[in-house]
């Protein structure tokens, strides 16, 4: 459905690297995620494939067709939601929904059935300024007038950057049941919690992608044992386990530091207690844990 | 087609949705009439003026009597040396002085031929030269009036001394001045402004990505500002006649012809501005700069282009607004027809050919 | 004892009609990291600007570093430092010219400013930067420097809004060590943010649903008393039954 094949983006005559020989490929009826920060290349990505940017080198195509010759056909067969929101915040739910169905030659009752689950959350703000909804709702939204004509692809740039939680479950849920009715989605976000979410991904950083896969192969291929280590004083914790010789790399994650050794061994959680308890650390806990996709990211980042 | 109409529906809801576009669109035109217009007229009445009478004889006395009679002028009769005079209008205690040189009657009887001198302040061009018509009506009426009575001609002739700015323009000048003063504010500025504000927003990216083809996109901004600025021509036109009493003497119609192909200009100048700039700021500070002071300048509206030296005045030949100011002047105040100004016509055409051709050619369907 | 930088005793805010803030209590101890959670427009925003003295409050009492919240605003300004990810730097500055500017406005002497400037950026490694425009470096030691800015006159509490959003995992590390190490030195530390991954690092959290403080405890212990494995779903499970955020 949509294929990248060395696609390499620059900017300012060259002298930003933003895409660097990125290929890969989404079937028909995948939920596929770009996982990485800021900067990683994602939405230069996005760009390329809505026939909004040329790349500088390499090919790619959107159900079969090339992004720079086709791309007239390409753009009345997808939907595309920018990174920021960008619907027009002077007009009302109801009147944005009304132009971009007409604007790509539809009417909203066609496809109604498409966007029906996520517009009765809407209905009752039909009448309110887009600018004045709260962002989940603003989300919801711009996903409903990039819906609205009924596209074979659905590219959406970082659509749960900025919204809360709740709010955030939800519009997943929304792309769950989409990926059900046939439709291929290719998403983006910054958090890694939300790879777990679809069905493959590609870990992005610094334009290049590290790994495209499942995210449980990803986990399955984070080879190291993976250890949660917790003290009362977090911060001299991490100073003395960084400084102490088996460890491999120590990070802290939310309650309690991740931590790898160089070695498998079976002996390295009773040598590590011995070593923190030289170190006067009190009420040390540690116990194994499996690596989340996180703990991978950071693990091929220093590969 | 049902897309064109929506998008124009769009762009209507943004301008009548923001309270600040709407002022700038009505409110401008309307203030900026009503201020050049209550500004002159308020200046010319009761102004305070000299009379400097070294004749004293019947004639001048005649003539006195019927600027006194005037509701524009408050006279003051004494005799001055000439300096005297040049301090009460450095002063600014007068805007005019009128003297009657000895034997003004013994010349206008035996010479057939007398002189009067006016003097006024031209500081403020218009009030200066509105003073001296005045004047000159008066007296040009009492020698009609001793003609009537006498079969020999007999001339008296002004002879008018502009201070400060010896060579102004004719007054009644600005409506023309404030129609393309106007029509480019709001074109140039409101297009270039709405176009930019999509890219800022985002929105332009969800157009481009639409089937809906860029060239529509920039046409469906255009209508809806050429819509907008006929109200504006219409608005001017209307006030300009009813209430500043400045009638329409050329044709209607040729007038609003004219002013669709400026509005074009215009529109082809934000489209151009808007292809360049990023931000609505950006956006606005060209408009200003780039635009408005230009019109202002460049347009002969405030200073006679002629006094400019030579490399300004070729500059001056690219401003669009100077030729529809000679159009506008030509056709509403002088009312002559479309074989008068053919020529600014052709020129203006062209301008906005090469603009539509230079944006258009830029105008990019993707992001950059 | 311990020493209590902030305590707030039925704090409410209103707009009209509207309760942004509803008799809200806490207290935040010295040199702790404190987590202040909820959805957009549930009433964060407005709550952290009552406790910089940016607003003034509608009722109830609270105090900033010992100084209150109605009659000692100012006070309070001088006394904390505040970050968030939106503005912070100037990007069209350099490094070393935001580093004088935010030491010049909080009054500190040519003297200090020097010394801290160079402790600062021999802190951050930033020698070969100094006089690069902060526009040009990369997120991430942006959000360093906006942080160690944020601290430059040694303020006894820092208020991070949403500091972390869009970097690298190991990056997002690496900041939050600066944090951890700041509180160690006795800085106190208030994050508002609505990512739950940014409130496991916190010692404590409180969570608000339409302007009141529905749970208040260690990241660890409200996963226990909700039974589940992440503060994400905590949140959600209290988040979900809001009337205002949904809006």
């Amino acid at each position: 459905m949509v294929e990248l094949n060395n696609i390499r983006k620059t900017y300012n005559k060259g002298s930003v690297l933003a895409v660097d020989s990125v290929s890969f490929s989404v079937s028909e009826g995948e939920l596929f995620g770009l996982i990485g920060p800021d900067g990683a290349g994602k939405s230069s990505i996005f760009r390329i494939l809505a026939t909004l940017l040329l790349a500088d080198s390499g090919t790619a195509s959107v159900n079969g067709w090339d992004v720079v010759n086709d791309y007239h056909k390409i753009r009345n067969n997808i939907g595309y939601m920018p990174g920021r929101f960008s619907l027009y915040q002077d007009l009302s739910v109801e009147e944005n929904l009304e132009f971009f169905a007409t604007l790509f030659g539809t009417k909203i009752q066609e496809n109604y059935h498409l966007v029906k689950d996520i517009y009765v959350q809407l209905e009752p703000f039909k009448d309110r300024r887009a600018g004045k909804l709260s962002g989940g709702m603003k989300q919801k939204l711009a996903l409903c007038c990039a819906l609205i004509h009924k596209p074979v692809v659905l590219f959406l740039d970082e659509p749960t950057t900025g919204v809360d939680p709740v709010s955030r479950k939800e519009f997943w849920n929304m792309l769950k049941r989409l990926k059900e009715q046939g439709i291929t989605i290719v998403v983006s976000t910054p958090y890694m919690d939300e790879a777990n979410l679809c069905d493959r991904i590609a870990l992005m950083q610094n334009g290049k992608i590290m790994s495209v896969e499942s995210p449980e192969n990803i986990i399955k291929d984070y080879k190291n044992e993976l250890w949660a280590v917790a003290s009362p004083s977090m911060h001299t914790l991490l100073s003395d386990l960084r400084q102490f010789e088996l460890t491999e790399s120590c990070y802290a994650f939310g309650d309690s530091l991740h931590l790898s050794f160089k070695t498998k061994n079976e002996n390295n959680r009773t040598e590590t207690l011995q070593y923190l308890e030289s170190r006067n650390q009190r009420e040390v806990e540690m116990k194994k844990i499996n690596p989340g996709i996180e703990d991978c990211f950071i693990s091929l980042m220093q590969q | 087609m049902k897309q064109f109409i929506v998008f124009i529906k769009k762009e209507f809801a943004h301008v009548l949705r923001d309270r600040r576009t709407l002022l700038i669109l009505f409110g401008l035109p309307v203030v900026q009439i009503l201020v050049f217009g209550f500004a002159l007229t308020n200046e010319v009445k009761n102004s305070r003026i000299v009379i400097c009478d070294y004749a004293n004889d019947e004639s001048s006395h005649a003539i006195i009597r019927k600027i006194e009679a005037s509701e524009y002028f408050d006279t003051e009769k004494i005799t001055l040396s000439y300096s005297d005079i040049e301090k009460s209008f450095k002063e600014g205690k007068i805007k005019a002085a009128i003297i009657f040189p000895l034997n003004f009657d013994n010349d206008l009887q035996h010479l057939n031929k007398a002189q009067i001198q006016i003097i006024s302040d031209a500081s403020d061009p218009n009030t200066g030269n509105t003073i001296n018509n005045y004047l000159s009506t008066i007296i040009a009426d009492y020698q009609r009036q001793m003609m009537d009575n006498i079969k020999i001609p007999l001339r008296v002739t002004t002879e008018i001394r502009m201070l400060y700015n010896p060579q102004l323009k004719a007054a009644h000048n600005f409506v023309p001045g404030v129609m393309a003063l106007v029509l480019m504010l709001v074109c140039v500025m409101m297009t270039s402004i709405s176009i930019v504000r999509e890219k800022e927003m985002g929105t332009m990216e969800v157009l481009l990505v639409s089937p809906y083809r860029p060239i529509l996109v920039i046409l469906s901004k255009a209508v809806p500002y050429l819509l907008l600025s006929l109200v504006n021509v219409a608005t001017i036109l209307l006030l300009s006649v009813f209430v500043l009493d400045l009638p329409i003497v050329g044709s209607v119609w040729l007038l609003f012809l004219e002013s669709i192909l400026f509005i074009i200009t215009s529109l082809s100048l934000g489209l151009l501005i808007s292809i360049r700039a990023k931000t609505q700021q950006e956006a606005m500070l060209i408009s200003m700069m780039g635009m408005m002071l230009p019109t202002l300048i460049f347009s002969g509206f405030m200073f006679p282009v002629e006094n400019f030296p030579l490399p300004l005045q070729i500059i001056s030949n690219i401003v669009p607004a100077r030729w529809f100011y000679i159009i506008v002047k030509t056709v509403m105040v002088k009312g002559l027809g479309f074989s008068a100004i053919w020529k600014e016509t052709l020129i203006l055409t062209g301008i906005t050919f090469f603009l539509l051709a230079v944006s258009l050619k830029n105008f990019k369907k993707r992001l950059e | 004892m311990e020493e209590q930088v902030i305590k707030v005793e039925k704090l409410t805010k209103r707009f009209g009609d509207f309760t942004a803030v509803d008799e809200i209590s806490f207290e935040v101890t010295k040199g702790e990291i404190f987590g202040f959670l909820g959805a957009n427009g549930a009433g964060k925003t407005t709550a952290m600007r009552m406790l910089c003295g940016l607003s003034i409050p509608t009722s109830g009492a609270a105090s900033v570093v010992g100084f209150d919240v109605y009659k000692q605003t100012e006070d309070i300004k001088k006394n904390i430092g505040y970050m968030s990810q939106r503005f912070s730097l100037y990007e069209d500055l350099s490094v070393i010219e935001n580093i004088k500017f935010y030491a010049g406005i909080y009054g500190l002497t040519n003297k200090q400013i020097k010394e801290k400037s160079e402790e600062l950026i021999e802190r951050l490694g930033l020698h070969s930067e100094i006089k690069k425009l902060v526009g040009a470096l990369p997120l991430g030691w942006k959000q360093k420097l906006a942080f160690s800015v944020a601290l430059i006159h040694s303020p006894q509490i820092i208020f991070l809004d949403e500091p972390t959003g869009g970097v690298d995992p190991v990056t997002r590390r690496q900041f939050w060590e600066m944090i951890y190490e700041a509180s160690a030195k006795g800085v106190t530390v208030f994050v508002t943010t609505h990512y739950m991954d940014e409130a496991e690092y916190c010692n404590r959290v409180s969570i608000m649903v339409d302007g009141r403080i529905e749970a208040l405890d260690a990241p660890r212990k409200l996963k226990e008393k909700f039974n589940v494995s992440s503060m994400d779903e905590v949140f959600y499970m209290l988040a979900r039954g809001a009337k205002k955020a949904v809006i």
